[in-house]
């Protein structure tokens, strides 16, 4: 299983580990690791004091296994790993894990930048960040996020 | 013909988590939007034209053109905020 939603935090050494064990052709691992920021405002204050992360049971593991599998065809990779975490959060936990591993570094590099990208914008996943003062709010879509996914050649159509 | 409407984010805590609803035969997405926009002013103010949305049909990304079958698993959702 290369795609996991699970509410429970993961151990990347061990997913590494996991993804190249026994696999001598591998000669690169690259892995991104997201993590819960306190702080979302571009002033650098501290705003956020959870997390909640909504997805749609079925189809985002649907739709990121399409993206492990556009992945494949685009780079030469040997496997990728991609774990989501769903739930309360609270800041400094890890939120996602994307691990890919090919012969040779590049590969796994663009691969890897590829799938968080292509992840961030069309995988169906919501954060709402809960303020120190009780408050809460959905977390808008960035534009930028759009502008990188489309340095891959894909249009977004999220936040634009 | 019928067709589940599924909510998630924000149109979740203003229009439920689903519902059943009763569409023409060959009818677009797009048309069924419309229909809920129709039905009430809570749908009315979720749904309505130029509010960001995106929409999926059987648990693929879509757009309004897409033509729904009976029993189609339609859902609605605010641009998605994941990674």
């Amino acid at each position: 299983m290369n795609v996991s939603i699970q509410r429970e935090d993961f151990d990347a050494a061990r997913e590494i580990a996991a993804l190249r064990a026994g696999d001598a052709g591998v000669g690169a691992v690259v892995s991104f690791i997201g993590t819960v920021r306190d702080r979302s405002a571009g002033n650098g204050a501290v705003d956020t004091a959870r997390m909640e992360l909504e997805h749609y049971p079925g189809m985002t593991e649907r739709a990121i296994e399409a993206m492990v599998a556009a992945a494949h065809e685009r780079f030469r990779i040997i496997a990728a790993r991609v774990i989501h975490r769903v739930g309360v959060l609270q800041p400094l936990d890890q939120i996602v894990l994307v691990v890919v591993s090919s012969s040779h570094r590049g590969d796994a590099f663009a691969a890897c930048q590829f799938l968080i990208d292509y992840l961030k914008t069309q995988a169906p996943f919501w954060k709402k960040e809960h303020r120190p003062d009780g408050t809460a709010e959905w977390v808008d879509a960035r534009v930028a996020d759009d502008a990188a996914l489309e340095r891959w050649g894909l249009s977004s159509g999220n936040a634009s | 013909m019928q067709v589940t409407v599924r909510y998630f984010a924000a149109l979740r805590e203003t229009l439920g988590g689903q519902e059943t609803v009763q569409v023409a035969g060959g009818a677009t997405l797009g048309a069924l939007r419309d229909q809920l926009i129709a039905s009430g002013p809570r749908h009315a103010a979720a749904l309505q034209r130029g509010r960001a949305l995106r929409c999926a049909v059987d648990q693929v990304l879509t757009d309004e053109s897409a033509v729904l079958a009976d029993d189609a698993e339609v859902a609605f959702f605010p641009p998605v905020t994941g990674g």
